[in-house]
């Protein structure tokens, strides 16, 4: 069992926090219908994966709480919940919003951060080389060029170097 | 003649060439005229959940330079690119600060970008911009000994109103009637988020999420699961066996892109759709199929 929440140590600030991220304004909308929850198809088989409780949490203030939990990254992004909020909290959005305040204080999953590495060697999430273009030859495919150096460049420029590792920097 | 570009992003272009390959083949026979761009790279969905602007400077990037080269129509064929690059579309078109901050990143490499362009998934295209009825007319060889589970993926239609509501979020019809117009029957089943999303966090929650449509497609009897997505596939067939070892069941079901059961319906030479590529056999969707007749009545 979680041990309990103490209200010395929750941060009734972090609600505006959240509502400044974009895709966290409409926070305050929720009146905790639970939609969200009996909508989520990640729920069906994490009992614990709660996006009302997490929207709770995030009203009572239990920054830290949120942010290191790894069920936040369970979300499939699959708007079910978004769709149906009676209230247009923008669930899914809202989500994007926390993982991005998550990133931003230390709590990057690695599997996330494989991702971003992936993108600045190769400007793309899979590698194509001469053996791919080789296969994709034999299917008549155009070859495809690996330019990574826009993308390093927009990397770099948008904040999101700071997530990669010190020596690409 | 429609011209469009062709955004094909990262996975599409190495794990899912069967599909690439067959909708290059069908849009050749509906006059779509395909430009591909040197310069197209990540969508930037990946970094949407890790840092907001660097995924909407991504989108941007690919999408200014289809407008640079007039091209301003994009057929995207990942659900995950589709929904990142209108979602980037709405952004620049209703939120200024956030469209000058992707134009200072842009200019840093000699471009920009307004929200010109229109973005769509290639089947919504084949939807919208071909119609039911060309798509019909296109059909040589109607698939009518066939029972397709038609699954779109959640963000074909989802967010709704990033789309323009072409079709419904809760009960999607639009790629059940692309396949009733090869002329197989779209049979109905209960219908859930794949987990593709959720593959990186955690793998068995994934999986499981990808069981339970699976076995409501068994439970209905279809012949194969029609997908429209990379990330669809990657669940339902890249990691079938996978899922049947986890669950203790068998599902044993063929997948084909949407494209290549057009081409079959098309009557398009098999080897040109990919078809080898597919890892679950498709020697039984394959034999349901009426040999094609020598005398052709046109």
């Amino acid at each position: 069992m979680k041990e309990a929440l103490l209200y010395d140590q929750l941060d009734p600030t972090f609600k505006y926090q959240v509502m400044k991220e974009p895709g966290g304004e409409k926070l305050s909308l929720c009146y905790a219908c639970d939609t969200c929850t009996l909508s989520c198809p990640v729920r069906v088989y994490e009992e614990s994966y709660q996006p009302r409780t997490i929207i709770r949490l995030l009203l009572l203030g239990a920054k830290e709480e949120v942010l290191s939990d790894p069920m936040i990254w369970l979300c499939a992004s699959c708007f079910q919940c978004q769709e149906r909020c009676p209230q247009g909290v923008g669930v899914t959005d809202l989500m994007n919003a926390i993982k991005n305040i998550a990133c931003r204080e230390g709590f990057l999953p690695k599997s996330m951060k494989m991702q971003i590495e992936l993108l600045y060697k190769h400007g793309r999430l899979l590698e194509i080389g001469d053996f791919e273009n080789k296969k994709r030859d034999k299917q008549q495919l155009p070859s495809i060029k690996e330019q990574p150096e826009e993308i390093q460049r927009i990397i770099e420029l948008s904040g999101a170097s700071q997530y990669l590792p010190q020596e690409s920097e | 003649m429609k011209k469009a570009s062709l955004f094909v992003g990262c996975t599409v272009p190495v794990r899912g060439t069967n599909y690439e390959q067959s909708f290059r083949e069908v849009a050749k026979r509906l006059q779509i005229d395909l430009t591909d761009l040197s310069g197209f790279s990540c969508c930037g969905f990946p970094t949407h959940s890790i840092h907001r602007i660097t995924a909407l400077a991504l989108s941007a990037r690919n999408l200014a330079l289809s407008s640079q080269s007039s091209l301003l129509s994009m057929i995207t064929l990942c659900n995950a690119c589709t929904e990142n690059m209108t979602h980037t579309n709405h952004v620049i078109q209703h939120d200024p600060d956030a469209r000058n901050e992707i134009n200072r990143i842009l200019s840093q490499i000699h471009l920009s970008y307004q929200g010109e362009v229109k973005v769509k998934h290639a089947m919504r295209y084949l939807y919208e911009d071909i119609g039911i009825t060309a798509i019909q007319a296109s059909v040589k060889k109607p698939l009518s000994s066939l029972r397709i589970a038609a699954y779109p993926g959640c963000h074909y239609t989802k967010p709704s109103d990033l789309y323009d509501h072409f079709d419904s979020p809760e009960n999607p019809h639009t790629l059940q009637d692309l396949v009733r117009a090869t002329g197989a029957s779209a049979i109905p089943y209960h219908s859930s988020c794949c987990g593709g999303g959720t593959l990186g966090a955690k793998e068995d929650t994934a999986l499981l999420m990808a069981s339970q449509t699976l076995k409501s497609m068994k439970e209905n009897g279809v012949d194969a699961i029609v997908v429209i997505c990379p990330f669809c596939d990657v669940m339902f067939e890249q990691n079938q066996k996978k899922i049947e070892k986890l669950t203790g069941e068998e599902y044993n079901l063929p997948i084909l892109y949407y494209p290549q059961l057009l081409g079959l319906a098309m009557n398009i030479e098999r080897e040109k759709l990919g078809l080898s590529i597919n890892r679950i056999k498709l020697d039984k969707v394959l034999a349901k199929i009426q040999p094609i007749q020598p005398e052709n009545k046109e």
